[in-house]
């Protein structure tokens, strides 16, 4: 269809019909849109509609939408509002309905949900940023010795006998060139002479380890999800040292933290608590007798309760289900299994159970519902839907029965349901509900009310009048539903779980040990939110729950907020958790985004509902850009995550059964969310201190190559001579001293990865971009200029004293001390990074010595032939004939020794006086075998023996329910409510 | 791995597994030795490699200070001759000079002479590249392509043999011991060759090919601060004469500093000289040609010894032996440092 995005006017036929967005849990339900188009059936009638819409400018707010439509009939003109109800969006699928009629107001890049789709942008980690500023500071320093070395040459030449002496003339074209013309080139000389000092390779080598050690999470069992046999995916290795600096984790709820499967596990009805066992509802206590004991035998009030959830609901079937040819609708013969849809999972869930038990919901016909209770069919006449709001925390249908009665069934929080029931067993459904909550199950309660005729008809009066109010409708509509629902007769309560994944407590406390701040961003309603938060761990007992929930004007929310941060500044000792939801955020972030960060800094746990996919985007942006520049992670698995996943620093899908649009456009995808810690504490950290060490050590080396030839420049007049032959130049970055950087950059291990999974707090050691910090770059730089004036100056004392070395009285030249440098900086260099090697495989001992000895072989090879195309032969026997002296061996040893010896020394000490956690970590690892007692978190079984306390809040009292928005919500509060 | 019977097949097809290796590699679990900077292994290594050290620096002391060695700087004594070289024209008047000294101890074992330069940069760029190895190594080579401007050809196009500043520049002072015994003088008998690395003398250095050597430099022309031609360097003896003259292929290898010394003769060791130089009194005369007034430069003459680690170089043993102490006291500190954090966490468990 290439009209993406429509008001609807004309559904055909007029019956029930909804689409399911399968971007958030919300269900349009419409009947028809504007009635005065419900004539025009056919597309010849189309023709006739003379109608204009207005609406408005295209707006990413997915609940949004305000127009108007002009119909002129009959030389009037009736004016009807459209609202966000009768809009489709992008990617609506159409059910139980063949065909409807719609006119296309946004197109294209302008639908809404194009408009929340954020465009991919390159993501660059920390550690690539803060090498390009290194890079900066190298250039400065490549520059300032350029510059240094031309102005002191021009000092040097100043006298004539050091620029041109007899023994050493210009050519006539040399002495004859422009003073500019050479100041220019030799500044260049100098440019060039010391350019290796930017670290070319270092891009390459860091390409390469990301590239390959990205495998190693794909390759991971730990990651491999064995029921959807699905492993980890890596969809880019520019981020994989990022997953080891994450601060925030914006997480998704639904099909992240859970597993987006609702299940119904027990019920109250009439007092009593029920469970299923093997299909059938049980009695609690009570023990399973005849094999098919309950199931002619339910009682009355049994069957009202299933009767009621199987009707008040918006559950749909599944079109392909049933019988394609009669529609859906002539629900005779129905198919043994039937397949539900429900935007709502816990009334799918509902539904399901009941027709397990015995009451069948089988489909919607026209405007009436049939239900199959213990296999006999009944239709009843659905006369209107109380559509759910938030603010009621319910919904409604009245339906007519087979009898002619008029009922009305209620479904919805027990907060909203008990103070308007009259009758029924209120005290024991309120226990038994509490105890549901205790279990972590989602509840609802169900209730009814039977009309008199006269009732009847002044519902149905005042609901008209409310429905097709022109002026203040929505208030109308909430007082008329309000007259509705009272004097309700109790039903019962359901208890519904959607199921949390496995280990999501245990991740989110891991997180949190880690110095990790978790976000729970949802499009789901408050409670719904609150309680799976409480349930996986995410808010605690312990915590001081704020809330910032429906504010509709700035002077409220701000009001709010500054009432908030007052009372953090007052109890600061206290953790905080906070809740805000969509529109009280949108208004927070437009004008008091400071004040919000602020409250939100403070807060150890965040819990966003209600929100829009590009609000989840804009709350990540938000963290993002603030002063701190935290590193920020997204989580999700719908398509609605997906905004936010590009906008993170990471962004990771959860391969789950939201269609794979969150993997496509994620970073890394694994399966389930408990792979996160894995992902962070192990992967992250290793990659993190390889690609830190590795970047470190590529500056260090480099400054330990051209340091000397800069320092030689003091002694050949600044002619720009090179210390070292054109040959090594080129090989020592590609081959000498490459591949023990590579090979450890991929396969160092500081630390035991179970430790590091363990531990969470070693996480801590590496956040902010500690190992690439100013104090540790300027420690590598340091050291490598240290070492650089060891080497040089080691060989100047020793051969610039102009003795022989060799055992003969012969005389070594220039290459022979450039070679002597060039050897002692090889070693040095490969053993500094065999020292900060912490595990040696054999490919770590075979690279490492082997480097060493393939210098050696290499310069022996080298040196040993006269090549036919160089143009010298400088370096012929010079490798040879350094290795023949006694001293230059003993030299090397030395300066190897005294260069390491201090970096030696220093480790041992900080290690001694004052060691980090990791390092702590490494020496008990090293002593204590891994223990269970050592893996045991403490600090997480302290935190799940809270939970099962926290549950009643969010079915504590009732009467309590107004403060919310102000209150505190510890259970003491409440229980002094 | 997961025994394949607890998948059943679904729907008529399994999918195919796409569970992960299990192999050691791609779980990064590949057997590693895991060195740790422990208490016992850091002090054992600083002591061993402080004893280490301190041992050799002892022995390399003691065996620099078995050399003998005595330098000479030459270049005020002949302040005559040296005021003569100022004047470039005055190249081809000889000038000669003697410098007496006295050994009061006979210097015992082989006895190499160098001669010193300084403030003489070999080292500089434009100066080490100005040689061409293809014409050295007695190939027909075109010199023009080398850099050996301004030291390639005559205004008349006659190319140098050899070419370049290095070769133009070279040495070319003679210097002559003689040994005053009891009135006579007797010169010391030096030896020319045996004083170049042997891979120079043999192959990388080369005459070019033709029935005598003057007629294989026919068609070149001598380098303009030469005295004589390469084909005379060394009249007496073949094997030393041209491109592969020890004094000749010895300046061919530039110096890293502007301090320099090369090896200039060996003492023969016959007759009165079979121990080395006896004690007594000797004269070096020298043929002074070289300047190096110009660039402020001196020139030294030297005697020395060697032993297997070269010459006399204290720095070595030095080095060595303040590693060793160094490490050693680190070794020390550390040790103190440990038992005091013992001693504390034993009071904390108490």
């Amino acid at each position: 269809m290439p009209f993406l995005f429509q008001p609807v006017e004309i559904p055909l036929p007029p019956a029930r019909w909804s689409c399911g967005i399968n971007l958030m849990t919300c269900v349009f339900q419409t009947h028809v849109a504007v009635p005065e188009t419900a004539v025009l059936q056919s597309v010849a009638n189309l023709d006739k509609l003379v109608a204009v819409i207005e609406c408005q400018q295209p707006e990413a707010d997915l609940y949004r939408f305000v127009g108007r439509i002009t119909i002129s009939q009959q030389m009037e003109e009736i004016v009807r509002p459209l609202g966000p109800e009768s809009l489709l969006l992008r990617g609506a699928r159409l059910k139980n309905t063949k065909e409807i009629f719609g006119v296309a107001v946004y197109t294209g890049m302008e639908t809404k949900m194009a408009l929340n789709y954020k465009s991919k942008s390159q993501k660059r980690s920390a550690v690539e940023k803060s090498m390009n500023s290194f890079l900066i500071i190298y250039l400065i320093i490549l520059l300032f010795e350029a510059i240094l070395s031309t102005i002191l040459k021009y000092a040097w030449q100043a006298e004539e006998k050091w620029d041109e002496p007899w023994y050493n003339g210009k050519t006539e074209h040399e002495r004859n060139s422009s003073k500019i013309l050479r100041f220019i080139s030799d500044f260049l000389a100098f440019l060039v002479l010391y350019n290796f000092i930017i670290p070319i390779s270092l891009y390459v080598t860091v390409e390469m380890q990301k590239f390959l050690g990205s495998f190693f999470i794909g390759w991971d069992l730990d990651l491999y999800h064995e029921e959807t046999n699905q492993r980890a995916q890596v969809n880019t290795s520019d981020l994989n040292e990022e997953l080891g600096q994450v601060e925030y984790v914006f997480t998704d709820k639904t099909g992240t933290l859970t597993e987006n499967e609702m299940q119904f596990r027990e019920c109250s009805i009439n007092g009593i608590k029920y469970q299923e066992v093997n299909g059938k509802l049980t009695p609690e206590g009570f023990s399973e007798d005849s094999p098919d004991g309950n199931r002619h035998r339910l009682m009355k009030e049994e069957e009202l309760f299933l009767k009621a959830v199987c009707l008040c609901h918006t559950v749909q079937i599944s079109a392909d289900q049933t019988d394609g040819a009669d529609g859906p609708w002539h629900g005779g013969g129905t198919p043994a299994t039937l397949e539900y849809y429900a935007s709502s999972p816990d009334e799918k869930a509902l539904v399901e159970a009941a027709s397990r038990v015995g009451v069948v919901f089988t489909g919607t016909t026209g405007d009436s519902m049939e239900v199959k209770s213990l296999g006999k069919p009944e239709r009843y006449k659905l006369l209107h839907v109380l559509e759910f709001d938030p603010n009621r925390r319910r919904m409604s249908v009245i339906v007519e029965s087979p009898s002619g009665e008029k009922l009305l069934f209620t479904k919805g929080a027990e907060s909203s349901i008990l103070p308007r029931s009259k009758s029924g067993e209120i005290d024991k459904t309120r226990i038994h509900v509490d105890e549901f909550a205790l279990k972590g199950l989602r509840t609802l309660c169900v209730a009814y009310r039977r009309f008199t005729p006269e009732e009847y008809q002044e519902v149905g009066k005042r609901l008209h009048e409310a429905r097709t109010a022109l002026q203040q409708r929505e208030e109308r509509l909430a007082d008329v539903f309000n007259f509705i629902e009272r004097d309700l007769e109790l039903l019962g309560a359901t208890g519904v779980e959607d199921k949390l994944q496995e280990k999501v407590q245990e991740t989110i406390e891991a997180l949190r040990l880690a110095g990790i701040k978790v976000w729970v961003l949802t499009g789901d309603k408050h409670e719904t939110a609150v309680s799976v938060s409480l349930s996986c761990g995410h808010f605690h007992r312990t915590m001081n729950i704020l809330e910032l929930v429906q504010h509709k004007s700035d002077s409220t929310c701000a009001e709010q907020l500054r009432q908030l941060a007052k009372r953090i500044k007052e109890d600061h000792v206290i953790q905080h958790g906070l809740v805000v939801d969509g529109t009280s955020l949108s208004l927070a972030l437009r004008e008091h985004e400071k004040l919000f960060m602020e409250v939100c800094k403070n807060c150890s746990a965040v819990l966003c509902c209600r929100m829009a996919p590009l609000q989840k985007a804009k709350v990540v942006r938000l963290l993002k850009t603030s002063p701190e520049k935290p590193i920020t992670l997204a989580i999700g698995d719908g398509a609605n995550d997906v905004s936010m996943i590009q906008e993170a620093h990471v962004g990771i899908g959860i391969m789950g059964k939201e269609g794979r649009q969150a993997v496509r456009n994620s970073d890394y995808a694994i399966a389930r969310f408990k792979f996160l810690s894995k992902l962070l504490f192990v992967h992250g950290h290793f990659y993190y201190i390889r690609i830190a060490t590795l970047v470190q050590y590529f500056f260090y080396k480099n400054v330990c190559f051209i340091t000397p030839q800069f320092l030689y420049q003091f002694f050949c007049l600044f002619s720009q001579q090179t210390l070292y032959d054109s040959v090594y130049l080129t090989l020592y970055n590609i081959c000498f001293t490459s591949l023990p950087v590579l090979i450890y950059s991929l396969f160092e291990q500081h630390v035991h990865p179970h430790v590091l999974q363990s531990k969470p707090v070693l996480y801590r050691d590496i956040s902010k971009n500690a190992h690439l910090g100013f104090k540790p770059f300027l420690y590598w730089t340091v050291l490598g200029f240290f070492h650089a004036f060891v080497f040089f100056y080691g060989s100047y004392l020793l051969m610039g004293e102009d003795t022989s070395l060799l055992g003969n009285g012969q005389m070594f030249g220039n290459w022979t001390f450039g070679t002597l440098v060039f050897t002692v900086m090889v070693i040095t260099v490969t053993m500094k990074m065999a020292l900060e090697t912490h595990f040696w495989t054999w490919i770590n001992h075979f690279v490492t010595w082997g480097s060493i000895v393939f210098y050696f072989i290499f310069s022996l090879f080298y040196g040993g032939i006269i090549w036919p195309f160089l143009h010298t032969q400088d370096m012929y026997f010079v490798f040879v004939q350094l290795l023949s002296s006694g001293s230059a061996w003993f030299a090397i040893i030395l300066i190897v020794v005294a260069c390491l010896f201090l970096d030696v020394v220093k480790k041992v000490l900080y290690r001694h006086l004052q060691p980090t956690s990791t390092e702590k970590a490494q020496m008990f690892s090293n002593r204590v075998a891994l223990s269970d007692e050592f893996i045991a978190l403490q600090p997480l079984s302290r935190a799940r023996s809270q939970l099962s306390k926290i549950r009643s809040w969010s079915s504590s009292d009732p009467f309590c329910a107004n403060d919310r928005s102000v209150l505190t919500l510890s259970t003491l509060d409440s229980a002094t409510c | 791995m997961k025994n394949k019977t607890s998948f059943p097949p679904q729907e008529g097809e399994a999918r195919p597994s796409r569970c992960p290796d299990n192999s050691a590699f791609k779980q990064q679990k590949l057997p590693a030795w895991k060195p740790q900077l422990t208490i016992a292994t850091v002090l054992s290594s600083f002591f061993l490699t402080g004893a280490f050290c301190l041992l050799v620096g002892v022995c390399l002391i003691l065996s620099a200070n078995s050399v003998r060695e005595i330098q000479i700087d030459y270049s005020d004594k002949c302040s005559e001759c040296s005021k003569l070289r100022e004047n470039s024209s005055n190249w081809n008047k000889e000038c000669h000079c003697s410098i007496n000294f006295a050994l009061k101890e006979g210097i015992l074992g082989d006895v190499f002479m160098y001669y010193g330069l300084q403030n003489f940069y070999q080292n500089h760029r434009r100066y080490v590249i100005s040689r061409s190895d293809a014409q050295l190594l007695g190939r027909n080579a075109n010199i023009q392509k080398s850099y050996c401007a301004p030291f390639t050809t005559y205004r008349n196009g006659t190319p140098m043999a050899p070419c370049g500043a290095i070769a133009n520049s070279m040495f070319n002072d003679t210097i002559d011991l003689f040994y005053n015994l009891n009135s006579s003088v007797i010169q010391v008998p030096l030896l020319k060759t045996g004083n170049s690395w042997w891979t120079d003398k043999n192959v990388k250095f080369r005459n070019p090919e033709s029935y005598n050597l003057s007629s294989a430099f026919a068609g070149t022309a001598r380098p303009p601060y030469w005295q004589k031609p390469v084909y005379l360097l060394d009249e007496e003896d073949e094997r030393n004469n041209g491109y592969i003259n020890d004094d000749f292929i010895i300046w061919m290898r530039v110096s890293a500093f502007a301090t320099f010394r090369n090896l200039y003769r060996r003492v023969k060791r016959i007759r009165q000289f079979a121990d080395g130089l006896p004690a007594g009194n000797y004269t070096f005369r020298i043929s002074y040609n070289f300047p190096v007034t110009k660039f402020k430069g001196r020139k030294h003459v030297i005697l020395s010894t060697v032993v297997w680690s070269g010459g006399s170089n204290p720095f070595l043993g030095i080095a060595y032996v303040v590693t060793g102490t160094a490490a050693t006291l680190a070794g020390f500190v550390i040790t103190a440092i440990h038992l005091k954090l013992r001693k504390k966490k034993t009071y904390f468990q108490k």
